[in-house]
Protein backbone atom coordinates (compact mmCIF):
# COMPACT_ATOMS: atom_id res chain seq x y z
CA UNK A 1 0.00 0.00 0.00
CA UNK A 2 2.67 2.52 0.87
CA UNK A 3 6.46 2.99 2.45
CA UNK A 4 6.25 2.77 5.84
CA UNK A 5 9.39 4.37 7.13
CA UNK A 6 11.38 6.82 9.93
CA UNK A 7 9.32 9.62 8.36
CA UNK A 8 5.68 8.55 8.89
CA UNK A 9 6.83 6.99 12.49
CA UNK A 10 8.14 10.86 13.33
CA UNK A 11 5.17 11.94 11.82
CA UNK A 12 2.79 9.86 13.92
CA UNK A 13 4.63 10.01 17.23
CA UNK A 14 4.27 13.61 17.03
CA UNK A 15 0.20 13.05 16.14
CA UNK A 16 0.29 10.60 19.78
CA UNK A 17 2.12 13.44 21.86
CA UNK A 18 4.77 10.72 22.59
CA UNK A 19 8.52 10.98 22.69
CA UNK A 20 10.47 8.53 20.88
CA UNK A 21 14.46 8.04 20.90
CA UNK A 22 16.35 8.06 17.33
CA UNK A 23 16.96 4.29 17.83
CA UNK A 24 12.87 3.36 19.06
CA UNK A 25 12.20 5.32 15.98
CA UNK A 26 14.49 3.33 13.30
CA UNK A 27 13.01 0.21 15.24
CA UNK A 28 9.45 0.80 14.65
CA UNK A 29 9.91 1.68 11.18
CA UNK A 30 11.09 -1.62 10.77
CA UNK A 31 9.15 -3.77 12.53
CA UNK A 32 5.98 -1.78 11.68
CA UNK A 33 6.71 -2.00 7.85
CA UNK A 34 6.86 -5.62 8.71
CA UNK A 35 3.66 -5.81 10.21
CA UNK A 36 1.69 -3.84 7.53
CA UNK A 37 3.05 -5.95 4.66
CA UNK A 38 1.66 -8.80 7.10
CA UNK A 39 -1.49 -6.75 7.00
CA UNK A 40 -2.00 -6.28 3.64
CA UNK A 41 -2.99 -9.36 3.26
CA UNK A 42 -6.54 -7.90 3.88
CA UNK A 43 -6.55 -6.75 -0.01
CA UNK A 44 -7.29 -10.34 -0.85
CA UNK A 45 -10.87 -9.66 1.18
CA UNK A 46 -13.56 -8.68 -0.96
CA UNK A 47 -15.76 -6.10 0.95
CA UNK A 48 -17.59 -4.69 -2.03
CA UNK A 49 -20.98 -3.85 -0.65
CA UNK A 50 -20.13 -4.77 3.17
CA UNK A 51 -20.76 -2.45 6.15
CA UNK A 52 -18.52 -1.83 8.76
CA UNK A 53 -18.84 -3.49 12.09
CA UNK A 54 -17.76 -1.01 15.09
CA UNK A 55 -19.83 -2.98 17.19
CA UNK A 56 -21.06 -6.59 17.82
CA UNK A 57 -24.14 -5.75 19.58
CA UNK A 58 -27.20 -3.53 18.75
CA UNK A 59 -25.93 -0.41 20.66
CA UNK A 60 -28.50 2.29 20.76
CA UNK A 61 -27.56 5.33 23.03
CA UNK A 62 -28.29 5.09 26.49
CA UNK A 63 -30.18 8.03 28.11
CA UNK A 64 -30.52 8.62 32.05
CA UNK A 65 -32.44 10.84 33.97
CA UNK A 66 -30.52 14.54 34.02
CA UNK A 67 -30.54 14.00 38.22
CA UNK A 68 -27.64 15.29 40.13
CA UNK A 69 -26.00 12.05 41.63
CA UNK A 70 -23.36 11.35 43.88
CA UNK A 71 -19.49 11.40 42.50
CA UNK A 72 -16.46 11.54 43.55
CA UNK A 73 -15.18 14.52 46.00
CA UNK A 74 -12.71 17.28 45.00
CA UNK A 75 -10.14 15.24 47.21
CA UNK A 76 -10.72 11.73 45.89
CA UNK A 77 -10.37 12.87 42.37
CA UNK A 78 -7.43 14.56 43.01
CA UNK A 79 -5.54 12.42 45.29
CA UNK A 80 -3.70 10.90 42.08
CA UNK A 81 -2.22 13.86 40.63
CA UNK A 82 1.32 14.18 40.41
CA UNK A 83 1.04 18.13 41.28
CA UNK A 84 -2.05 20.19 42.37
CA UNK A 85 -3.03 23.58 43.43
CA UNK A 86 -6.11 24.16 45.51
CA UNK A 87 -9.09 22.40 44.19
CA UNK A 88 -6.95 22.11 40.39
CA UNK A 89 -4.48 19.57 38.71
CA UNK A 90 -1.60 21.84 37.88
CA UNK A 91 0.05 21.62 34.75
CA UNK A 92 2.83 23.40 33.22
CA UNK A 93 2.36 26.61 31.13
CA UNK A 94 0.17 26.16 27.84
CA UNK A 95 0.10 29.56 26.81
CA UNK A 96 3.37 31.48 25.92
CA UNK B 1 -0.14 -30.95 56.70
CA UNK B 2 -3.45 -29.53 54.66
CA UNK B 3 -3.28 -29.53 50.72
CA UNK B 4 -6.28 -26.66 51.32
CA UNK B 5 -3.99 -24.39 48.30
CA UNK B 6 -4.44 -26.95 45.90
CA UNK B 7 -8.90 -27.16 46.54
CA UNK B 8 -11.25 -26.12 44.45
CA UNK B 9 -13.68 -22.70 45.75
CA UNK B 10 -16.54 -25.72 44.97
CA UNK B 11 -14.21 -27.79 47.35
CA UNK B 12 -13.05 -24.97 49.55
CA UNK B 13 -17.14 -24.13 49.50
CA UNK B 14 -17.40 -27.88 50.92
CA UNK B 15 -15.15 -27.71 53.37
CA UNK B 16 -16.34 -24.55 55.47
CA UNK B 17 -19.77 -26.28 55.43
CA UNK B 18 -18.57 -29.38 56.89
CA UNK B 19 -16.68 -27.03 59.34
CA UNK B 20 -13.16 -28.70 58.44
CA UNK B 21 -11.64 -25.75 58.50
CA UNK B 22 -12.37 -21.62 57.64
CA UNK B 23 -11.52 -18.76 55.43
CA UNK B 24 -8.58 -17.81 58.10
CA UNK B 25 -7.21 -21.90 57.29
CA UNK B 26 -7.66 -21.73 53.42
CA UNK B 27 -5.90 -18.02 53.65
CA UNK B 28 -2.93 -19.34 55.56
CA UNK B 29 -2.28 -22.24 53.53
CA UNK B 30 -1.90 -20.04 49.99
CA UNK B 31 0.14 -17.54 51.90
CA UNK B 32 2.78 -20.06 53.16
CA UNK B 33 2.31 -21.46 49.17
CA UNK B 34 3.15 -18.01 47.79
CA UNK B 35 6.28 -18.01 50.13
CA UNK B 36 7.14 -21.13 48.82
CA UNK B 37 7.07 -20.85 44.85
CA UNK B 38 6.32 -17.21 44.27
CA UNK B 39 10.38 -16.35 44.07
CA UNK B 40 10.01 -19.15 40.80
CA UNK B 41 6.72 -18.09 39.47
CA UNK B 42 6.43 -14.34 39.89
CA UNK B 43 2.89 -14.72 39.11
CA UNK B 44 1.43 -11.65 41.20
CA UNK B 45 2.01 -7.55 40.20
CA UNK B 46 1.59 -6.66 43.69
CA UNK B 47 0.92 -9.79 46.52
CA UNK B 48 -1.97 -10.35 48.85
CA UNK B 49 0.11 -9.72 52.11
CA UNK B 50 1.73 -6.47 51.16
CA UNK B 51 -1.84 -4.65 49.48
CA UNK B 52 -4.74 -6.86 49.72
CA UNK B 53 -4.62 -9.35 52.74
CA UNK B 54 -5.69 -6.29 55.42
CA UNK B 55 -8.64 -5.92 53.41
CA UNK B 56 -9.88 -9.17 54.27
CA UNK B 57 -10.68 -8.63 57.78
CA UNK B 58 -14.63 -7.80 57.22
CA UNK B 59 -15.40 -10.67 55.46
CA UNK B 60 -13.60 -13.11 57.52
CA UNK B 61 -15.72 -11.65 60.42
CA UNK B 62 -19.25 -12.74 59.03
CA UNK B 63 -20.55 -15.93 60.17
CA UNK B 64 -18.79 -19.25 57.85
CA UNK B 65 -22.60 -20.77 58.39
CA UNK B 66 -24.00 -17.95 56.24
CA UNK B 67 -22.14 -18.20 53.12
CA UNK B 68 -25.50 -20.17 51.35
CA UNK B 69 -27.47 -17.42 51.68
CA UNK B 70 -27.70 -15.73 48.48
CA UNK B 71 -25.15 -12.66 48.59
CA UNK B 72 -22.39 -14.58 50.13
CA UNK B 73 -21.80 -16.84 47.42
CA UNK B 74 -18.29 -16.89 47.30
CA UNK B 75 -17.86 -16.08 51.14
CA UNK B 76 -14.40 -17.00 51.94
CA UNK B 77 -13.15 -17.85 48.60
CA UNK B 78 -9.72 -16.26 47.57
CA UNK B 79 -9.71 -14.47 44.47
CA UNK B 80 -6.79 -12.59 42.65
CA UNK B 81 -7.54 -9.85 40.38
CA UNK B 82 -5.08 -9.00 36.94
CA UNK B 83 -3.81 -5.57 37.27
CA UNK B 84 -5.95 -3.42 35.08
CA UNK B 85 -9.11 -4.04 37.48
CA UNK B 86 -9.56 -1.24 40.09
CA UNK B 87 -9.70 -2.01 43.64
CA UNK B 88 -10.43 1.38 45.57
CA UNK B 89 -7.57 2.45 47.23
CA UNK B 90 -4.97 -0.56 46.20
CA UNK B 91 -2.22 -0.43 43.63
CA UNK B 92 -3.56 -0.70 39.98
CA UNK B 93 -1.05 -0.29 37.67
CA UNK B 94 -1.43 -2.32 34.26
CA UNK B 95 2.26 -3.52 34.91
CA UNK B 96 3.25 -0.36 33.42
CA UNK B 97 5.13 2.47 34.69
CA UNK B 98 2.83 5.56 33.88
CA UNK B 99 0.60 4.11 35.97
CA UNK B 100 3.04 3.84 39.02
CA UNK B 101 1.79 4.47 42.33
CA UNK B 102 -1.99 4.76 41.49
CA UNK B 103 -4.25 3.71 43.38
CA UNK B 104 -7.93 4.04 42.20
CA UNK B 105 -10.42 6.39 44.43
CA UNK B 106 -13.39 3.40 43.37
CA UNK B 107 -13.87 -0.22 42.75
CA UNK B 108 -14.90 -1.85 39.25
CA UNK B 109 -18.01 -3.36 39.39
CA UNK B 110 -16.83 -6.88 39.17
CA UNK B 111 -14.70 -5.79 42.49
CA UNK B 112 -17.73 -4.26 44.03
CA UNK B 113 -19.88 -7.98 43.16
CA UNK B 114 -17.37 -9.80 44.07
CA UNK B 115 -17.14 -7.89 47.80
CA UNK B 116 -20.86 -8.36 48.27
CA UNK B 117 -20.21 -12.02 47.35
CA UNK B 118 -18.14 -12.55 50.48
CA UNK B 119 -14.55 -13.12 47.89
CA UNK B 120 -11.24 -12.52 49.81
CA UNK B 121 -9.62 -9.70 47.39
CA UNK B 122 -6.25 -11.91 47.03
CA UNK B 123 -3.42 -9.79 45.49
CA UNK B 124 -3.15 -8.26 42.11
CA UNK B 125 -1.25 -10.59 39.02
CA UNK B 126 1.18 -10.02 36.94
CA UNK B 127 0.64 -9.29 32.91
CA UNK B 128 1.84 -7.54 30.19
CA UNK B 129 1.80 -3.92 30.34
CA UNK B 130 -1.80 -2.46 29.61
CA UNK B 131 -2.69 -6.49 28.10
CA UNK B 132 -0.29 -5.62 25.22
CA UNK B 133 1.06 -9.07 24.75
CA UNK B 134 0.76 -13.14 24.75
CA UNK B 135 3.57 -13.92 26.74
CA UNK B 136 3.68 -11.79 30.03
CA UNK B 137 7.22 -10.91 29.41
CA UNK B 138 6.02 -7.14 28.29
CA UNK B 139 5.44 -5.86 32.18
CA UNK B 140 7.11 -3.17 33.89
CA UNK B 141 8.07 -5.57 36.95
CA UNK B 142 9.42 -8.92 35.64
CA UNK B 143 8.17 -11.80 33.26
CA UNK B 144 5.56 -13.92 35.00
CA UNK B 145 6.79 -17.73 34.57
CA UNK B 146 5.29 -21.05 32.86
CA UNK B 147 4.64 -23.51 36.77
CA UNK B 148 5.05 -26.68 34.41
CA UNK B 149 8.27 -25.13 33.31
CA UNK B 150 9.86 -21.88 34.47
CA UNK B 151 12.21 -21.16 31.58
CA UNK B 152 9.04 -21.10 29.96
CA UNK B 153 6.00 -18.17 29.21
CA UNK B 154 2.38 -18.45 31.30
CA UNK B 155 1.17 -17.00 28.28
CA UNK B 156 -0.50 -13.35 28.12
CA UNK B 157 -1.63 -11.22 28.77
CA UNK B 158 -3.33 -12.54 32.07
CA UNK B 159 -0.14 -14.58 32.55
CA UNK B 160 -0.28 -13.62 35.76
CA UNK B 161 -3.47 -14.62 36.51
CA UNK B 162 -3.19 -18.19 35.06
CA UNK B 163 -0.18 -18.84 36.30
CA UNK B 164 -1.57 -17.99 40.21
CA UNK B 165 -4.37 -20.71 40.04
CA UNK B 166 -2.33 -22.93 38.41
CA UNK B 167 0.10 -23.35 40.56
CA UNK B 168 -2.19 -22.95 43.62
CA UNK B 169 -1.31 -19.91 45.28
CA UNK B 170 -4.76 -19.00 44.68
CA UNK B 171 -8.05 -20.56 44.40
CA UNK B 172 -9.09 -18.48 41.43
CA UNK B 173 -8.96 -15.37 39.30
CA UNK B 174 -10.55 -12.97 37.32
CA UNK B 175 -8.29 -11.63 34.10
CA UNK B 176 -9.51 -9.74 30.98
CA UNK B 177 -9.33 -10.93 27.21
CA UNK B 178 -9.53 -8.43 23.95
CA UNK B 179 -7.86 -10.96 21.76
CA UNK B 180 -7.14 -14.13 23.70
CA UNK B 181 -5.65 -12.67 26.70
CA UNK B 182 -7.54 -15.10 29.38
CA UNK B 183 -8.15 -18.42 26.97
CA UNK B 184 -4.51 -18.45 25.49
CA UNK B 185 -2.27 -18.46 28.96
CA UNK B 186 -5.16 -20.79 30.59
CA UNK B 187 -4.65 -23.14 27.96
CA UNK B 188 -0.40 -22.56 28.14
CA UNK B 189 -0.89 -22.99 32.15
CA UNK B 190 -3.32 -26.14 31.91
CA UNK B 191 -6.19 -24.06 33.74
CA UNK B 192 -10.04 -23.30 33.03
CA UNK B 193 -10.36 -19.73 30.76
CA UNK B 194 -13.69 -18.15 29.59
CA UNK B 195 -13.92 -15.18 27.78
CA UNK B 196 -17.64 -14.27 28.41
CA UNK B 197 -20.16 -13.03 25.71
CA UNK B 198 -19.16 -9.17 24.86
CA UNK B 199 -21.50 -7.39 27.34
CA UNK B 200 -21.75 -10.01 29.59
CA UNK B 201 -19.67 -8.73 32.24
CA UNK B 202 -19.70 -4.97 33.34
CA UNK B 203 -16.65 -3.50 32.08
CA UNK B 204 -16.86 -0.84 34.70
CA UNK B 205 -13.63 0.03 36.20
CA UNK B 206 -11.30 -2.27 33.77
CA UNK B 207 -8.74 -0.04 32.42
CA UNK B 208 -9.51 0.18 28.77
CA UNK B 209 -7.40 -1.63 26.04
CA UNK B 210 -9.97 -1.98 22.88
CA UNK B 211 -13.29 -1.08 23.87
CA UNK B 212 -14.66 -2.88 21.29
CA UNK B 213 -13.54 -5.94 22.26
CA UNK B 214 -12.26 -6.18 25.90
CA UNK B 215 -14.05 -8.56 28.49
CA UNK B 216 -13.80 -9.79 31.72
CA UNK B 217 -13.53 -13.13 32.53
CA UNK B 218 -12.68 -15.97 35.38
CA UNK B 219 -9.98 -18.16 35.35
CA UNK B 220 -10.33 -21.19 37.15
CA UNK B 221 -8.80 -24.71 38.40
CA UNK B 222 -12.40 -26.43 37.14
CA UNK B 223 -15.32 -25.65 34.92
CA UNK B 224 -17.58 -25.59 38.18
CA UNK B 225 -15.85 -22.90 39.50
CA UNK B 226 -15.75 -20.47 36.08
CA UNK B 227 -19.66 -21.50 36.41
CA UNK B 228 -19.80 -20.20 40.46
CA UNK B 229 -17.27 -16.74 39.59
CA UNK B 230 -19.71 -16.55 36.18
CA UNK B 231 -22.85 -16.68 38.43
CA UNK B 232 -20.91 -13.78 40.60
CA UNK B 233 -19.41 -11.41 37.97
CA UNK B 234 -22.63 -11.51 35.50
CA UNK B 235 -25.01 -9.40 34.42
CA UNK B 236 -26.06 -5.86 33.53
CA UNK B 237 -24.55 -2.38 34.82
CA UNK B 238 -25.81 0.65 34.10
CA UNK B 239 -22.23 2.25 34.61
CA UNK B 240 -21.36 0.43 31.55
CA UNK B 241 -23.52 1.13 28.61
CA UNK B 242 -21.86 -1.24 26.66
CA UNK B 243 -22.91 -4.22 29.44
CA UNK B 244 -25.67 -6.21 28.11
CA UNK B 245 -29.30 -5.80 29.35
CA UNK B 246 -29.92 -9.99 28.98
CA UNK B 247 -31.34 -12.30 31.54
CA UNK B 248 -28.35 -13.69 33.07
CA UNK B 249 -28.95 -18.01 33.83
CA UNK B 250 -27.78 -19.78 36.43
CA UNK B 251 -24.48 -20.85 35.27
CA UNK B 252 -24.39 -24.01 37.81
CA UNK B 253 -27.48 -25.62 36.25
CA UNK B 254 -25.79 -25.86 32.97
CA UNK B 255 -23.22 -28.05 34.66
CA UNK B 256 -24.97 -31.05 33.39
CA UNK B 257 -22.84 -34.79 31.91
CA UNK B 258 -24.53 -34.99 28.42
CA UNK B 259 -23.69 -34.19 24.99
CA UNK B 260 -26.02 -36.45 23.00
CA UNK B 261 -27.22 -34.85 19.70
CA UNK B 262 -24.55 -31.67 20.22
CA UNK B 263 -23.57 -30.55 17.38
CA UNK B 264 -20.20 -29.31 16.64
CA UNK B 265 -18.28 -28.02 14.04
CA UNK B 266 -14.71 -28.24 13.68
CA UNK B 267 -13.50 -25.48 12.08
CA UNK B 268 -10.72 -26.95 8.63
CA UNK B 269 -9.54 -23.52 8.75
CA UNK B 270 -7.52 -24.15 12.25
CA UNK B 271 -5.76 -26.86 11.70
CA UNK B 272 -3.39 -25.04 9.48
CA UNK B 273 0.38 -24.95 9.05
CA UNK B 274 2.29 -24.31 11.77
CA UNK B 275 0.69 -25.67 14.14
CA UNK B 276 1.90 -28.03 16.53
CA UNK B 277 1.60 -32.12 15.56
CA UNK B 278 0.76 -32.49 19.02
CA UNK B 279 -1.24 -29.79 19.57
CA UNK B 280 -3.62 -31.28 16.44
CA UNK B 281 -3.60 -34.89 17.82
CA UNK B 282 -4.51 -33.45 21.50
CA UNK B 283 -7.88 -31.94 19.48
CA UNK B 284 -8.19 -34.35 17.77
CA UNK B 285 -8.91 -37.12 20.66
CA UNK B 286 -10.73 -35.11 22.22
CA UNK B 287 -12.95 -34.66 19.59
CA UNK B 288 -12.94 -38.19 19.70
CA UNK B 289 -13.96 -38.31 22.94
CA UNK B 290 -16.71 -36.50 22.63
CA UNK B 291 -18.09 -38.29 19.44
CA UNK B 292 -17.75 -41.29 21.89
CA UNK B 293 -20.11 -39.53 24.61
CA UNK B 294 -22.74 -38.74 21.69
CA UNK B 295 -21.63 -35.39 20.33
CA UNK B 296 -22.14 -35.05 16.44
CA UNK B 297 -18.67 -33.54 15.50
CA UNK B 298 -17.95 -32.46 11.79
CA UNK B 299 -16.22 -30.14 9.93
CA UNK B 300 -17.55 -26.54 8.82
CA UNK B 301 -15.77 -23.46 7.27
CA UNK B 302 -14.79 -20.29 8.55
CA UNK B 303 -13.20 -18.98 5.68
CA UNK B 304 -12.35 -15.51 6.29
CA UNK B 305 -9.98 -16.88 9.23
CA UNK B 306 -7.06 -15.88 7.66
CA UNK B 307 -7.86 -12.42 8.09
CA UNK B 308 -8.31 -12.16 11.63
CA UNK B 309 -4.92 -11.48 12.88
CA UNK B 310 -5.06 -8.29 10.43
CA UNK B 311 -8.38 -7.49 11.31
CA UNK B 312 -7.61 -7.61 15.30
CA UNK B 313 -4.06 -5.78 14.99
CA UNK B 314 -5.81 -2.88 13.32
CA UNK B 315 -9.14 -2.27 15.58
CA UNK B 316 -7.15 -3.39 18.38
CA UNK B 317 -4.30 -0.86 18.37
CA UNK B 318 -6.41 2.37 17.03
CA UNK B 319 -8.96 1.63 19.66
CA UNK B 320 -5.45 1.65 21.96
CA UNK B 321 -3.93 4.19 20.62
CA UNK B 322 -7.33 6.58 21.42
CA UNK B 323 -8.13 5.05 25.21
CA UNK B 324 -4.10 5.10 26.32
CA UNK B 325 -4.51 9.39 25.40
CA UNK B 326 -5.77 9.76 28.73
CA UNK B 327 -2.01 8.78 30.20
CA UNK B 328 -0.82 12.11 30.25
CA UNK B 329 0.68 12.50 33.69
CA UNK B 330 -1.81 15.06 34.70
CA UNK B 331 -4.25 13.51 36.26
CA UNK B 332 -2.58 9.91 38.03
CA UNK B 333 0.16 7.71 37.61
CA UNK B 334 4.00 8.98 36.29
CA UNK B 335 5.30 12.42 35.15
CA UNK B 336 8.15 13.92 33.68
CA UNK B 337 9.92 16.44 35.88
CA UNK B 338 11.92 19.96 34.46
CA UNK B 339 9.60 20.61 31.31
CA UNK B 340 8.47 24.07 30.76
CA UNK B 341 6.04 23.96 27.97
CA UNK B 342 2.63 21.41 28.83
CA UNK B 343 3.10 19.34 25.41
CA UNK B 344 7.01 18.76 26.39
CA UNK B 345 5.57 17.25 29.19
CA UNK B 346 3.21 15.37 27.76
CA UNK B 347 5.71 13.63 25.19
CA UNK B 348 8.40 13.09 27.75
CA UNK B 349 6.01 11.63 30.17
CA UNK B 350 4.11 8.96 27.66
CA UNK B 351 7.89 8.19 26.35
CA UNK B 352 9.41 7.38 29.42
CA UNK B 353 6.20 6.29 31.36
CA UNK B 354 5.41 3.94 28.03
CA UNK B 355 7.15 0.04 27.22
CA UNK B 356 8.16 -1.34 23.72
CA UNK B 357 4.99 -2.77 23.07
CA UNK B 358 2.52 -0.31 23.97
CA UNK B 359 4.64 2.66 22.23
CA UNK B 360 4.70 0.04 19.12
CA UNK B 361 1.03 -0.57 19.34
CA UNK B 362 -0.04 3.42 20.00
CA UNK B 363 2.27 4.19 16.80
CA UNK B 364 0.52 1.78 14.60
CA UNK B 365 -3.24 2.44 16.40
CA UNK B 366 -2.38 6.36 15.36
CA UNK B 367 -1.01 5.39 12.09
CA UNK B 368 -4.23 3.21 11.30
CA UNK B 369 -6.82 6.05 11.95
CA UNK B 370 -4.60 9.43 10.87
CA UNK B 371 -5.08 11.11 7.83
CA UNK B 372 -4.91 9.77 4.63
CA UNK B 373 -4.70 6.12 5.99
CA UNK B 374 -8.13 5.41 7.38
CA UNK B 375 -9.94 4.43 4.51
CA UNK B 376 -7.40 1.57 3.63
CA UNK B 377 -6.22 0.50 7.17
CA UNK B 378 -9.36 1.01 9.65
CA UNK B 379 -12.32 0.80 7.80
CA UNK B 380 -11.31 -2.13 5.49
CA UNK B 381 -10.35 -3.51 8.89
CA UNK B 382 -14.16 -2.99 9.88
CA UNK B 383 -15.10 -4.36 6.83
CA UNK B 384 -13.42 -7.69 6.89
CA UNK B 385 -14.65 -7.71 10.85
CA UNK B 386 -17.91 -8.52 9.69
CA UNK B 387 -16.88 -11.44 7.35
CA UNK B 388 -15.46 -12.53 10.04
CA UNK B 389 -18.83 -12.28 12.00
CA UNK B 390 -21.07 -13.43 9.83
CA UNK B 391 -18.83 -16.49 9.08
CA UNK B 392 -19.82 -17.56 12.55
CA UNK B 393 -23.69 -16.68 11.97
CA UNK B 394 -23.67 -18.97 9.39
CA UNK B 395 -21.71 -21.94 11.51
CA UNK B 396 -23.84 -21.12 14.48
CA UNK B 397 -27.04 -21.69 12.20
CA UNK B 398 -25.93 -25.58 11.98
CA UNK B 399 -24.06 -26.28 14.89
CA UNK B 400 -24.68 -25.74 18.65
CA UNK B 401 -21.07 -24.80 19.13
CA UNK B 402 -17.09 -24.87 17.36
CA UNK B 403 -14.25 -26.95 18.83
CA UNK B 404 -10.66 -25.33 18.17
CA UNK B 405 -7.42 -25.88 19.62
CA UNK B 406 -6.69 -23.01 21.77
CA UNK B 407 -3.21 -21.45 20.70
CA UNK B 408 -1.41 -23.55 17.82
CA UNK B 409 2.06 -24.26 19.99
CA UNK B 410 2.48 -25.24 23.75
CA UNK B 411 4.62 -22.77 25.64
CA UNK B 412 7.18 -21.20 24.20
CA UNK B 413 10.42 -20.03 26.48
CA UNK B 414 10.82 -16.47 27.49
CA UNK B 415 12.93 -14.49 24.97
CA UNK B 416 12.17 -16.79 22.36
CA UNK B 417 9.48 -14.46 20.44
CA UNK B 418 10.53 -11.07 22.44
CA UNK B 419 12.86 -9.53 19.00
CA UNK B 420 9.95 -10.81 16.54
CA UNK B 421 6.43 -8.75 17.28
CA UNK B 422 4.81 -10.38 14.10
CA UNK B 423 5.67 -14.09 15.24
CA UNK B 424 4.25 -12.89 18.60
CA UNK B 425 1.07 -11.80 17.18
CA UNK B 426 0.18 -14.37 15.28
CA UNK B 427 0.07 -16.90 18.88
CA UNK B 428 -3.05 -15.32 18.95
CA UNK B 429 -4.02 -16.83 15.89
CA UNK B 430 -7.08 -19.03 17.53
CA UNK B 431 -8.57 -16.89 19.81
CA UNK B 432 -9.25 -13.50 17.92
CA UNK B 433 -11.92 -14.22 16.22
CA UNK B 434 -14.26 -14.70 19.39
CA UNK B 435 -13.51 -11.13 20.10
CA UNK B 436 -13.97 -9.69 17.20
CA UNK B 437 -17.46 -11.64 16.59
CA UNK B 438 -18.37 -10.50 20.20
CA UNK B 439 -18.98 -14.59 20.77
CA UNK B 440 -18.40 -16.52 24.14
CA UNK B 441 -15.35 -18.54 24.28
CA UNK B 442 -13.28 -20.82 26.69
CA UNK B 443 -10.11 -22.92 27.45
CA UNK B 444 -10.09 -26.24 29.03
CA UNK B 445 -7.02 -28.55 29.40
CA UNK B 446 -7.01 -31.69 26.93
CA UNK B 447 -3.79 -32.73 27.52
CA UNK B 448 -0.17 -32.80 27.79
CA UNK B 449 3.05 -32.45 25.04
CA UNK B 450 6.01 -35.14 25.65
CA UNK B 451 7.38 -32.37 27.47
CA UNK B 452 4.79 -32.26 29.85
CA UNK B 453 3.59 -28.79 28.76
CA UNK B 454 -0.39 -28.35 28.82
CA UNK B 455 -2.58 -27.84 25.87
CA UNK B 456 -5.98 -26.57 25.84
CA UNK B 457 -9.21 -26.92 23.59
CA UNK B 458 -11.44 -23.79 22.80
CA UNK B 459 -15.07 -24.44 22.83
CA UNK B 460 -17.02 -21.22 21.02
CA UNK B 461 -20.77 -20.70 20.43
CA UNK B 462 -23.34 -18.54 20.38
CA UNK B 463 -23.57 -14.88 21.74
CA UNK B 464 -25.31 -15.38 25.42
CA UNK B 465 -24.82 -18.81 25.10
CA UNK B 466 -22.33 -19.53 27.89
CA UNK B 467 -24.63 -22.37 28.88
CA UNK B 468 -23.62 -24.78 26.02
CA UNK B 469 -19.76 -23.95 26.35
CA UNK B 470 -20.26 -24.79 29.85
CA UNK B 471 -21.74 -28.15 29.42
CA UNK B 472 -19.79 -29.18 26.76
CA UNK B 473 -16.50 -28.48 28.84
CA UNK B 474 -18.37 -30.12 32.22
CA UNK B 475 -18.89 -33.11 29.99
CA UNK B 476 -15.51 -33.57 28.58
CA UNK B 477 -13.68 -32.84 32.08
CA UNK B 478 -15.35 -35.33 34.00
CA UNK B 479 -14.79 -37.86 31.09
CA UNK B 480 -11.09 -37.26 31.22
CA UNK B 481 -9.36 -35.68 34.49
CA UNK B 482 -7.28 -33.73 32.47
CA UNK B 483 -7.42 -30.82 35.12
CA UNK B 484 -6.75 -32.88 38.29
CA UNK B 485 -3.05 -32.96 36.84
CA UNK B 486 -0.35 -30.11 38.77
CA UNK B 487 2.86 -29.09 38.17
CA UNK B 488 6.13 -30.06 40.42
CA UNK B 489 7.19 -26.77 41.58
Amino acid sequence: MMKFDKTIVEYTAKLARMKLSDKETRELALQLADILKYIEKLNQADTSGVEPTSHVLPIKNVFRQDKVKKSLNIADALKNAPEKEGDFFKVPRIIE
Amino acid sequence: MSELHKLTANQLKQEYKNGKTTPQGAMQALLERIEKIEPKVKAFAHLPERCLAKRCQAPLTQKIDRFEVPGTFLHGIPVAIKDNICVKDELTTCASKILEGFRPPYDATVIEKLRNAGAILFGKTNMDEFAFGSSCENSCYYPTRNPWDTARIPGGSSGGSAAAVAADEVTMALGSDTGGSIRQPASLCGVVGLKPTYGRVSRYGLIAFASSLDQIGPITKDVSDAALLMNVIAGHDERDTTSADVAVPDYIKSLTKNVKGLKIGIPKEYFIKGIDPEVKSAIEIAVKVLTDLGAICKEVSLPSTEYAVSVYYIIATAEASSNLARFDGVRYGYRHQGEASMIDMVANTRGDGFGAEAKRRIILGTFALSSGYYDAYYLKAQKVRTLIKRDFDEAFKKFDCIITPTSPTAAFKIGEKTSDPLSMYLSDIFTISANLAGIPAMSVPCGFTKDNLPIGMQILSKPFDEETIFRTAFTYEQNTQWHTRKPKL
